[in-house]
């Protein structure tokens, strides 16, 4: 498995931003060959992840850094790593359940979601340090075998 | 973004246009409450056929007007939402709990 192509950006922790990343992503992604649903459901799990940056890493902080890592390989996956570093979760089991949310406005459904559109999600996250999202999805061949 | 809201008596139609992510959840949010206060609205409708995106932020203002209404025995409606964002609403359950129709037309038939 060998790296294709890869983008590496970095933006401020301002809700103007989730917009431009989700784009951004789905800009990369979409030089695999995946179908306009696909790039709408990759869209949807980094608009969850940046907002989960912005919403409890910084607690809504405009000066903090989410840094972005999209990795597409040659076996038609991509890697998406999110990362900030901000306050950190001090239970992570916890946040990782379904439906638990500290936001009741967003209903608890931003792990769902990356976690039900992804293949892969593994959270890393050390208080006062930050955390770190992340991501993978296969494209084309999972499916080619799933139906083989 | 762009919003619009027509009232007709008790029952408000918001048209909501753009992507609803954080970035204008919290000032939808805040504008269709000041309403419902103002002018004891009761029924929601929402329009949702110009909307092209939404995450949590916005399945959260759709579920938290929900309660509101429902809890001066209001009915609300979901009009208009195309893909993705009706696959979304699917997949949340949101349309379990708040009917779901192709135009604000069809609302007006039942």
């Amino acid at each position: 498995m060998n790296v294709k192509n890869y983008a590496r950006f970095e933006i401020m922790s301002v809700p103007e931003n989730v917009a431009l990343a989700r784009s951004c992503v789905a800009a990369l992604v979409s030089q695999l060959n995946c179908t306009l649903e696909d790039l709408e459901e990759i869209k949807l799990v980094v608009s969850e992840a940046v907002s989960n940056c912005i919403i409890h890493g910084y607690e809504h902080r405009r000066d903090g850094k989410i840094s972005i890592l999209v990795t597409i390989y040659d076996n038609h996956t991509v890697e998406i790593t999110i990362s900030d570093f901000g306050k950190g979760i001090e239970d992570l089991d916890k946040a990782l359940q379904p439906s638990f949310s500290t936001d009741p406005a967003r209903m608890g459904l931003g792990m769902t979601f990356m976690k039900s559109f992804m293949d892969e999600m593994e959270v890393n996250s050390v208080p006062n340090e930050g955390t770190s999202v992340r991501l993978r999805r296969s494209f084309l061949i999972g499916d080619q075998e799933a139906y083989a | 973004m762009d919003v619009e809201y027509k009232q007709v008596r008790n029952t408000l139609v918001v048209r909501i246009k753009g992507e609803l992510d954080m970035l204008v959840a919290g000032k939808i949010r805040q504008d269709i409450d000041r309403r419902l206060e103002e002018y004891h609205i009761k029924n929601l409708i929402l329009n949702l056929e110009k909307v092209s995106f939404i995450d949590s932020s916005g399945l959260g203002v759709i579920l938290g007007r929900y309660k509101k209404i429902t809890a001066v025995e209001g009915r609300m409606f979901i009009v208009g939402a195309r893909r993705p964002v009706e696959k979304i609403l699917h997949f949340s359950g949101i349309n379990k709990l708040i009917p779901m129709y192709r135009s604000e037309q069809d609302i007006i038939n039942i």
